[in-house]
C-alpha cells in the first residue's frame, strides 16, 4: 500500500505552482507498488528538481520521488563502471569516488542533481568537448515501463528505447538503477586559469584556441555589458592538478528568506557583474581550487533560486551551432542587453559533439545560459530568444525550460518522430506525463 | 584490533541506514538483518561500495523468536574477535484510528515493538556479558514516556520496552557494556511519510549521528532531536486529571 502525500511542487525556477500527490518509496519493491498504484492517473519521476521549468513537475497528478533510492550497488575500478540507484547524487559520486581518481563522465553545476535525473535530461559539463554528455557513458539502465515490467536496456537490447530514454525527461518510464562510466585521471584540485575577455569575438577565439586542448572550460558573460564591450566576461579553464589530499567540505549557506522583487534590478545586477569581472585583474590569474568549487561554484549558497523572490525566474539557455555562433550569440545578446531585464551570471560554454538521445540538448556549437526574474517583460524576451535560436538553427534545452512553444519545439528536435514512436510503442496509455510534455503537446496531449 | 561490526536489526528503516552509513563511514564492518534480504543485499553493496567496510545482509524476522540464537550466531562468526555492537531499529506503528478500527493489528504491534525487541535482546545479553565490551543501542520513541490519545498502543509498547532497557542497563552494567535508549521525536522515513504535518521533523542521519554518539559515551537516554528532552519533561508533569482533556 503506497502513501500519497499531498505536495506542493515547483521547479528549480519556482515560476509555477503545483499540487501533486508524492509518493517516496525506499526500496525497489515500493516502487513498483507506487506505479502499480496509478492505474487512472498519470506519474512521473522526479529526483533532485533540479529541472528549472516543468520537467519534473505533473500538476494534478502523481509523483514519485527518488530521493531515498540512493544506494551505489557496484563498482569495477578497471573498467569504472558503477552501478546507481537513481537517487543518487553526484555529491555522493564526487564523495566516494573522487578519493579513488574517479570523476563523473559529465556533471551539472549542480551536485544536488541525482544520476536518474542526469540520464533523463543526458547532461552536460564543463567538460563536454572532450568527453561528450552523461548519457554517452552509458552502458544500461533498468528502466520500470508503464505496463509494470522492468526490462535492461541497453543500446543493443534495444536501440530505440535506449535513445529515447537518454535525454528523455522521464517520459519512457523510471529509470531504477543506471550503469554507467566514471572517468580516471581525476584529482581532488584543479589549476584554473582566468582571463578577461573584452567582446564576443575575442570569446569566440579564445574558445576556439582551448576547447580542443583543456579539459575543463566556462566562461561567464556579462549580460547587461552593450556595444563594443557586447559579450565582455572571463574565461575558465582547468586542469586537475596533482595534490590528492581532500579539501574539507565547504559549510553551506542558506538564503533565509524570499528577497523582495526590488532586491534585483538593473543596477544591482551591473554592479554585481562589475564586481565578478574585476575580480579576475586585467594579466589574468591562475589558481587551486577544490574540484567540487569548480563544477559547482553555486551549491555553496543553499537555496539561492529564493534570490528572485516569490515569483520566481526563468532559465534561457540554448545551443547555437559553431557555424552560427557568431552572429547568433550577438543577435541573443544585442536582445537581452537591449530590454535591460537583470541577468547575472550569463554562462558560456562550448559543446563537443550530438548526445546519444533522441532529444539529447547537446550539439557541437556554444551554448549560452542565463536566468530571468519573472514578470517585467521576461515572457516577450523569452519567445523572442526562442526565435533567434531557431533562426540561427539551435535548440533549447528542456531541462531548463519554462516557455518553449510546440512549434519551436518541433522544429529544433528533428529526431522527435522516433521518439513519439517509441512512446506509442512503449506507453500507449500515456501513464508517464509531465507539465513539460503537456505544454509540448508531446502523448497527444490536447 | 579488528574493526568494531554494527549488528543492525530492522535494517531497512531509513534510521537504520543512516546508523549503518555513519558506522561504516567511522571504519565499522556492518551487518543488516531483517525480513527484506532483497533490499539489505543492496544496502550492504552501498556500504562495501562507498565505504570499503565489509558489510553483509542477514535473515532476521523479530516475531520468530525461534530463529533469534542462530542469527545472533552468525553475527557472532562474522564479527570473529572484532567488537559487536547492537542496533535494534525495527518496529511498527499503524496508526491509531487503524487500530481502532481493526482491534486484530494490537497483536502485531506489540509482537513486533516489545516482545519481539525483547526476544532478541535477552538472547543477547549472555553474548554481550562474555564480550566484556561493545554498547547496545535502541530505538523507542517519545512516544513512549507518556499514553496519548492519538498514538496510545504503539506509545505503549515503546513505554514496556523503555522499562525493559532499565533493567538490561543494570545488568549489563555489570560487564561495562552500555544500553542507550534512544526517544526520537518525529523523524522523517517511511513510517511517517504522508501522515499529518509533525513538529520539529527530524532527518534520519541526525538520529543516526545522536546514536552513534551515545553508543561511543555510553550515554543511557537520548532525546533527538534534543529539544525533546524538555518538551517530554514538561508534559510528564501535566497532571493526568488535564492531560486527559488534551487533543495530542
Ligand atoms: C544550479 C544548476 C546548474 C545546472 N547546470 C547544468 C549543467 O551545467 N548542465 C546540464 O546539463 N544541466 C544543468 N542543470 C540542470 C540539471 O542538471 C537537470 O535539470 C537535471 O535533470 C537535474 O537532475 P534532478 O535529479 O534534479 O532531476 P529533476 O529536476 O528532479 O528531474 C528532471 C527530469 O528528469 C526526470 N527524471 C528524474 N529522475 C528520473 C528517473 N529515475 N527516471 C526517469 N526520469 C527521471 C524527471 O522526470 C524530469 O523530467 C543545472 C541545474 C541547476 C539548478
Ligand atoms: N519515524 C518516526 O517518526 C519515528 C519516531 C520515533 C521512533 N521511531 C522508531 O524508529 C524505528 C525505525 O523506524 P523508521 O522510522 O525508520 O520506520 P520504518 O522504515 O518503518 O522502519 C521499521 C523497520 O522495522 C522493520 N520491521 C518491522 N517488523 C519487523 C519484524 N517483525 N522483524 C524484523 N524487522 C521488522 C521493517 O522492515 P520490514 O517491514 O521489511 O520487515 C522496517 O525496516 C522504529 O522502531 C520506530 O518505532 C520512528
Amino acid at each position: 500500500m503506497t502513501r500519497w502525500k499531498p505536495t506542493t511542487l515547483t521547479g528549480w525556477g519556482r515560476n509555477r505552482i503545483t499540487r501533486t500527490a508524492a509518493a517516496r518509496p525506499e526500496r525497489p519493491r515500493e516502487l513498483d507498488a507506487a506505479v502499480a498504484d496509478t492505474r487512472d492517473v498519470t506519474v512521473l519521476a522526479r529526483g533532485a528538481g533540479r529541472a528549472y521549468g516543468d520537467a519534473a513537475l505533473n500538476d494534478g497528478a502523481r509523483v514519485v520521488l527518488t530521493e531515498r533510492l540512493d544506494r551505489i550497488l557496484s563498482f569495477d575500478a578497471a573498467s569504472g563502471v558503477a552501478v546507481c540507484e537513481p537517487g543518487v547524487t553526484f555529491a555522493d559520486l564526487l564523495e566516494t569516488f573522487l578519493p579513488r581518481g574517479f570523476m563523473p563522465p559529465a556533471s551539472p553545476g549542480t551536485a544536488f542533481a541525482t544520476v536518474g535525473g542526469a540520464v533523463a535530461a543526458d547532461v552536460h559539463g564543463k567538460n563536454h568537448d572532450r568527453h561528450g554528455s552523461f548519457g554517452d557513458h552509458v552502458e544500461w539502465f533498468d528502466l520500470l515501463l508503464a505496463d509494470g515490467s522492468t526490462r535492461r536496456i541497453t543500446p543493443e537490447s534495444d536501440a530505440e528505447l535506449f535513445a529515447a530514454t537518454i535525454g528523455g525527461m522521464g517520459l519512457t518510464g523510471i529509470v531504477r538503477a543506471v550503469a554507467f562510466r566514471l572517468l580516471p585521471r581525476a584529482t581532488p584540485w584543479v589549476t584554473v586559469r582566468e582571463k578577461r575577455i573584452a567582446d564576443l569575438d575575442g570569446y569566440l577565439e579564445s574558445f576556439a584556441q582551448v576547447r580542443d586542448s583543456v579539459t575543463f572550460s566556462v566562461g561567464w558573460i556579462d549580460a547587461l555589458a552593450r556595444g563594443s564591450s557586447l559579450g565582455q566576461g572571463i574565461l575558465e579553464t582547468a586542469e586537475f592538478h596533482e595534490d590528492r589530499a581532500m579539501p574539507a567540505p565547504p559549510r553551506p549557506r542558506r538564503v533565509p528568506v524570499d528577497l523582495p522583487s526590488f532586491a534585483l534590478n538593473r543596477l544591482s545586477v551591473r554592479a554585481f557583474n562589475e564586481l565578478y569581472r574585476r575580480r579576475v585583474p586585467t594579466a589574468g590569474r591562475e589558481r587551486q581550487r577544490s574540484f567540487s568549487k569548480l563544477l559547482y561554484p553555486l551549491d555553496a549558497l543553499h537555496d539561492w533560486n529564493r534570490i528572485y523572490g516569490r515569483r520566481g525566474f526563468y532559465q534561457f539557455q540554448c545551443v547555437l551551432p559553431d557555424r552560427t555562433a557568431r552572429a547568433g550569440l550577438r543577435s541573443l545578446l544585442e536582445t537581452i542587453a537591449g530590454t535591460g531585464n537583470p541577468s547575472f551570471l550569463a554562462v558560456l560554454k562550448t559543446l563537443g559533439r550530438t548526445g546519444r538521445g533522441h532529444l539529447s540538448f547537446p550539439m557541437r556549437g556554444h551554448t549560452l545560459a542565463l536566468d530571468f526574474p519573472c514578470g517585467g517583460g521576461a515572457d516577450e524576451l523569452l519567445h523572442r530568444l526562442e526565435a533567434i535560436t531557431l533562426e540561427y538553427g539551435g535548440r533549447i534545452y528542456l531541462a531548463k525550460d519554462s516557455l518553449l512553444s510546440r512549434a519551436g519545439f518541433r522544429a529544433m528536435y528533428p529526431e522527435l518522430p522516433r521518439f513519439e514512436a517509441v512512446l506509442q510503442r512503449v506507453d500507449p496509455g500515456a501513464r508517464f506525463m509531465s507539465d513539460l510534455a503537456r505544454r509540448l503537446g508531446l502523448k497527444g496531449a490536447a | 584490533m579488528s574493526a568494531p561490526v554494527w549488528l543492525i536489526l530492522g535494517a531497512s528503516s531509513a534510521i537504520a541506514r543512516a546508523v549503518a552509513r555513519a558506522a561504516a563511514a567511522d571504519g565499522a564492518d556492518v551487518l543488516l538483518a531483517g525480513r527484506d534480504t532483497a533490499d539489505l543485499e543492496a544496502s550492504a553493496a552501498d556500504l562495501r561500495t562507498r565505504f570499503g567496510r565489509r558489510a553483509a545482509a542477514l535473515d532476521f524476522d523479530a516475531l520468530d523468536s525461534t530463529g533469534h540464537a542462530a542469527m545472533l550466531q552468525r553475527a557472532r562468526d562474522f564479527a570473529g574477535e572484532a567488537t559487536l555492537n547492537l542496533f535494534l531499529a525495527f518496529g511498527t506503528m499503524p496508526s491509531q484510528a487503524e487500530i481502532d478500527a481493526d482491534p486484530a493489528l494490537i497483536d502485531g504491534v506489540i509482537a513486533a515493538n516489545y516482545t519481539g525487541a525483547v526476544n532478541v535482546l535477552h538472547r543477547a545479553a549472555p553474548m554481550f556479558e562474555a564480550q566484556k565490551a561493545g554498547a547496545l543501542v535502541v530505538l523507542t520513541s517519545v512516544a513512549g514516556d507518556r499514553g496519548r490519545l492519538k498514538n496510545y498502543v504503539y506509545g505503549s509498547t515503546k513505554g514496556a520496552l523503555g522499562a525493559y532497557l532499565q533493567g538490561l542497563r543494570a545488568r549489563l552494567f555489570r560487564s561495562g557494556v552500555p544500553v542507550v535508549t534512544v526517544k526520537p521525536g518525529p523523524v522523517d522515513t517511511a513510517m511517517s511519510y504522508g501522515l499529518n504535518d509533525m513538529p520539529l521533523m527530524a532527518q534520519p542521519e541526525t538520529v543516526a549521528a545522536a546514536c552513534l554518539k551515545a553508543a561511543k559515551k555510553g550515554t543511557e537516554i537520548v532525546y533527538v532531536p534534543f529539544p525533546w528532552w524538555p518538551i517530554m519533561t514538561i508534559i510528564k508533569l501535566i497532571p493526568e486529571r488535564i492531560f486527559k482533556k488534551l487533543n495530542i
